[in-house]
């Protein structure tokens, strides 16, 4: 007997199978002036290390997701400025993670205490 | 941050080992623990063992640490350093298979995160995977 997922589950969402945990997605324009370079990506990864949920990212529209704790594949996202970011998490911190990693991209990554 | 695993970055070159270790620093973080060499003992392009194992020593944490070469010599001199390392400190580190500056800022990143020794190697090497 297969379990389907609740209907509040858009199927565009990662592939996070079977996950129990709270889920949260958001968006955010990307307005840093070259887009998702190397120093932007070492931040948006170090923030997405700060939590234990699962974190996927994509450009809006890409077909693969990214595991936005993996420096090296965040930064050959080469998403470029005004593109729309999206993230997807699932865990206990979900909505936290979503949240903090939205308001970093359209802060324009701010510099991070500690 | 004691608790975070350590870089070393070693390179034929004291200027490519040090511009690689500041933009460890500018890129990942101050908090990262990271130390460079780079040239032989007569001031010209090479690696040597001495010096290797003195940066070793000079960010050792119980994480362990993890060093990114440039060429081939640079590898078999961290190799001897490894080596000569007190045999409780042997198992604790890795040379990672990577582009050295770019290895080196992946790894960082992992490390800074709080991520184990091999977690940080294979951010390193995760580059050299595809």
């Amino acid at each position: 007997m297969e379990r389907k997922p609740p209907s509040s589950v858009k199927p565009q969402t990662p592939s996070f199978p079977h996950s129990p945990d709270e889920k949260a997605g958001g968006t955010v324009k990307l307005v840093h002036a070259v887009g998702m370079h190397a120093r932007p990506a070492v931040k948006l990864s170090k923030l997405a290390k700060r939590f234990r949920s699962r974190i996927a990212v994509r450009v809006v529209g890409a077909s693969e997701w990214i595991d936005a704790k993996s420096v090296a594949k965040v930064m050959a996202m080469r998403a470029p400025c005004d593109s729309t970011i999206e993230f997807a998490a699932a865990g206990a911190d979900a909505r936290a993670a979503v949240g903090a990693l939205t308001a970093l991209v359209a802060n324009d990554f701010p510099d991070i205490d500690g | 941050m004691t608790g975070s695993v350590g870089i070393v970055i070693v390179s034929h070159s004291i200027d490519v080992a040090k511009g690689a270790a500041d933009m460890v620093r500018q890129m990942v973080g101050e908090e990262v623990r990271v130390a460079y060499c780079g040239g032989n003992a007569e001031g010209g392009l090479g690696t040597d063992v001495t010096l290797i194992l003195q940066a070793i020593n000079s960010i050792w944490s119980p994480k362990g640490v993890a060093i990114m070469v440039d060429l081939g010599g640079a590898e078999t001199n961290s190799e001897m350093a490894v080596e000569m390392l007190p045999a409780e400190r042997r198992g604790s580190i890795v040379i990672c298979n990577a582009p050295i500056v770019e290895g080196a800022v992946m790894a960082a990143a992992e490390a800074a995160g709080g991520g184990s020794l091999e977690r940080v190697r294979a951010a390193a090497e995760e580059l050299s995977a595809n």
